[in-house]
Formats: structure tokens, sequence, C-alpha cells
């Protein structure tokens, strides 16, 4: 293995249950399509998340990134093929309370306080007189996760782009989540702030055992994940390991192999329009 | 590190996640004193100004008076229930909630509550400035005008949750209003009884929930006990509210486009 300044070694074979039972992957996606209108988003996507590891999935804006998540979380419409996430598909109730899902644009009431925000969602995640304690608990870890300690009196609406959203990613992060759907969580963030952010994650999927998926359409961020989809026009170009991918395409960084990669599937079209 | 909580039950209604959804949305009230000032002030301040308008004809204040109690928690309901619920639709948070084990009921029940809370406090103020201090001459109980009063406001946060799905922006939302509350105003009996209207128009306001709630308040207005018309009124326009509380739970999908 050769991260440069890489994640931390990923667990890569699962360690089975006591059971002995294969642990099904984080998610399972057979010929995953997605129509939107008009148009077909996602076509006919085959892939495994494992758990436990960071996996990004990159592309430009406008590739269904957020689309596939959406269908991952059970918000998305019009979902065909098969797509199981911990083992039980997509939307499923039951997942409601294991899956935390933040959105590319911050979703969290502007007129309420850092705090309150969460004091809220975690009653919703965790009703009941009886895990007061635990909420509480759990909120001021999420907040200080997110580095908003200071601001946890401030009103949301009054914090910067970004600070919003952290208080959106707290969210996220206050049921102890198995699976993390994250959609551009670091869009807006200075570098200190993204460094952190990302620590967070490597974190969160070390020490928690949780899978994260996260979207992002910067390439060097690209480097920190254990594993990359690379998504262009609704399809998936490529599914393996950074490290990897700079070694099929001999490039040094995941953004040449992007591009590279771009420009095979452009001609690899072309070659199919000529022969027509 | 804590453990996972306990799978709570998703089901039907799940009191702590309704009343936690209340006191939410009371508390994005809270820091908003404004709204929570025009809301309770501004019947009030009608109220005071129809008793003076109609200076010299007290018969006509008490009924339109009568009315108006019945009417003001139903607009002003309306109005909020359908911008609130609107802003949770675009802002994400609605997207959120459902992708998490929150029931569409929990969060309808939760509005309903909420609201509910302010249109007595609203009702109570207007219905006690309007009965002590400037004389509406009422022959029933004002608890039962409170209590019409109470269903309307219900029946406006039904109506705002509802149409709040078939807007895309505050624009249009505000503009649900007179087009769904104003045929019901000119059309609930207070301009002219209803059946001194042309018979096409009495037979449409005999559907909408808005005639019966101004027929209510007036029952209670000439009558000193509850009648059976009254029982009838309040009837209809709590199961229209119920009803269309349950349309607007249809409108909240777990899984959009």
């Amino acid at each position: 293995m050769n991260f440069k300044n890489g994640p931390s070694e990923p667990p890569d074979s699962r360690p089975a249950p006591s059971g002995g039972e294969p642990v099904p992957p984080a998610i399972d996606a057979r010929h995953l399509t997605v129509v939107r209108g008009p148009r077909t988003v996602l076509r006919a996507l085959d892939f495994t998340v494992p758990r436990g590891q960071i996996t990004g999935l990159l592309g430009p804006s406008g590739c269904g990134k957020s689309t596939l998540m959406r269908a991952i979380v059970g918000t998305q419409d019009k979902v065909t093929g098969t797509l199981d996430v911990l083992g039980r598909p997509a939307g499923h109730s039951s997942l409601r309370t294991r899956i935390g899902y933040v959105t590319q644009a911050p979703s969290v009431y502007d007129d309420l306080t850092v705090r309150q925000n969460l004091d809220y969602f975690a009653a919703i995640l965790d009703p009941g007189r009886a895990a007061t304690d635990r909420r509480h608990e759990n909120v001021t870890r999420a907040i200080s996760d997110v580095d908003l300690t200071t601001h946890a009196d401030a009103l949301a609406g009054n914090l910067s782009g970004g600070q919003r959203n952290r208080v959106s990613l707290a969210v996220a992060l206050l049921g102890t989540p198995e699976l993390l759907v994250l959609d551009e969580p670091t869009v807006g963030l200075d570098p200190v702030l993204r460094r952190d952010l990302w620590q967070l994650f490597d974190d969160i999927a070390a020490s928690r055992g949780a899978t994260l998926l996260v979207s992002s359409h910067v390439m060097d961020e690209a480097e920190r994940c254990h594993r990359l989809l690379l998504m262009r026009d609704g399809e998936i170009l490529a599914d393996d390991t950074p490290a990897a991918l700079r070694e099929r395409t001999h490039s040094d960084t995941v953004e040449t192999a992007f591009l590279h990669l771009v420009d095979e599937a452009a001609e690899a079209a072309r070659a199919k329009e000529t022969t027509r | 590190m804590t453990t996972s909580a306990p799978a709570a039950p998703t089901g039907a209604l799940n009191l702590s996640r309704t009343t936690a959804t209340a006191a939410r949305v009371l508390r994005q009230l809270r820091h908003d004193p404004r709204t929570i000032a025009l809301m309770i002030l501004i019947p009030c301040v009608m109220l005071f100004l129809l008793r003076y308008v109609f200076d010299g004809s007290p018969r006509t204040f008490d009924n339109i008076g009568a009315s108006l109690l019945g009417i003001f928690p139903l607009i002003t309901m309306f109005l909020v229930t359908s911008i609130a619920t609107l802003r949770e639709r675009t802002s994400g948070t609605l997207e959120r909630l459902l992708a998490m084990p929150l029931g569409k009921g929990d969060l309808i029940a939760g509005y309903a509550l909420a609201f509910g809370t302010l249109a007595i406090i609203q009702s109570a103020l207007a219905t006690g400035l309007a009965v002590w201090a400037l004389d509406l001459d009422v022959t029933g109980s004002p608890w039962l005008l409170l209590l019409v009063a109470l269903l309307d406001a219900l029946l406006g946060t039904a109506l705002g949750l509802f149409v709040s799905a078939f807007a895309s922006s505050e624009f249009q939302a505000v503009q649900f209003m007179p087009a769904v509350i104003f045929p019901q105003l000119l059309l609930c009996g207070l301009f002219t009884p209803r059946d001194a209207m042309h018979p096409a128009l009495e037979a449409v306001s005999d559907v909408l929930p808005m005639s019966y709630a101004v027929d209510g308040m007036n029952e209670v207005l000439h009558h000193t006990d509850m009648t059976t018309t009254f029982v009838r009124d309040v009837l209809i326009v709590g199961g229209c509210a119920l009803l269309v509380l349950g349309l607007g739970a249809a409108t909240l999908r777990r899984r959009t486009q």
C-alpha cells in the first residue's frame, strides 16, 4: 500500500461476526437505474460499497452523484433495479435510524440555534423522556465533532455558509449511524477545516466502524478515500482504490487518472458512433 | 461511545416525537417575536375597528363580529402554516426528517398542536376583547365561541398544510390565500345570508367548511344552549379539518423526484 498522505489502513477483509455468516456490503447495487422526468440520470449501475471504509463518489457536477445518494438513503423516486443498503432494500423503515444523510444544501432550521436544531433532530432519532441524558450527550458530542462548540447558542441563520454546512453534518452524526452519506460536505470550507473534517471522517470510519460515502468534485480529496467511485453522465467509470487507479492509468494524481478515464470513455463512445 | 439507541417504533403516532415537533415549531416562532405579535394583535385591532365602524348599529357588529371571531383564526393559521411548511419543504429539512424515523402523522400533529396552541391564545384574547370590552352581545356561552374558533384554526392549519404542497415559492403560497379563502369568505354568509344568494352559489356554499364555521358562531350568538345545528356545524368543521389534515399527510412523500 502506498497511500500518499492517504488514509489509515482500511480493514481489507471484513471480519465476519462471530456467527461466521458473511456480512452484506454496506451498499449493493445491481442494475440500478433512476429516471427523473424525461432524463435517465443513472444508467444500470452495478457496484458495491464495502463496510467500515470511506468511499469517495467523484465526478463533475450534474453527473448523478446526488441522485445516487438520494436513492441510497431512500428519498429518490423512480428507482429500478436492486439496491440493498446494510442488507435491507434502500428506503426500508428500519434503515432510518442507521443512516446519516447530509444534503448538499444545509438542511437545518435557520431560526433555531445550533443546539436547538440538534436537540430537535436528536428527539426524533431517540425519543422519550428516558433518553434525555443520552440525547444531551450525543448533541454535545456532535457539536464538538464539527467544532462548533463556541457557536452552540448562535442562530443557524446567522452562521456562515461553511458553519451551517457543519451544523447539517452534526445532525447526521447524532445517532451514531452505521452508514454516513455525505453530499459534498466540504464545499466552501477553508483548507484547515477541510483537513479537520477529513480527519473526523477517518476517525469515524476507524473507531466507530462506520461506512462513509462522501461525494466531492474536488479531486485532491479523493486521495483521502479508501475506495473511489468515479462517475460521469450517470455511469460509473471506475471503482477501485486511489492507488490502483493511478497505477492503471499511469498517472500521478487521481485527477489525471480521472481525466484519462474520461478521455478513454469518450473515445470508446466515438468509436462506437463511427462503426454505426 | 454510546451504544446505538433502541429502534423506537415508527408506527402511527409517537407522542414524544409529536410534542418535540410542536416544541420545535414554537421555538422557531419564539425567535420571531414580531410574527407572534402580529398574529395575536391584528384580530384584536380589527375587532376594535369594526366596533366603531358600526358604532351606530350594534346589531350589525354582533353579527359580523361573531363571524369574524371564527374567520380570523382560520385565515392567520392558514397563512402561517402554508408558509412554515413550504419553508420546511424548500429548505430540505422535510426531506431530512422523512429520511429519519419520523411519522408523517407526527409531523402534522406537531404542527397542528403548535399552531393550535397559538390559536387558543389568539382566539381567547379576541373573544375576551369582543365580549367584555366591545360589548359583543352573545346569548350563548363565550366558551362555545372559543371552541368554534379553535376548530376554525385547526381547519386553517389543515388547509395551509395542504396547499403548501402545490406552491413552489412563498409568492405562490400567499396567492393561495385569495384563491382558497376569499371565495369562502364571500359565500359563508358574512355579507348576505346564504339563503338569499343565487341557488347555485348557495349550493356551493353548502359544501364549503367556512359556511359552517360562521353558522356555528351565529348559533352561539342567538341561542342560550347548544342547538343541534351548532353540534352539526362543529362536527362538520372538525371533520373537514381532519379530512384535510389527512390529505395534507398524503402530500408528504418520503420519495420525491
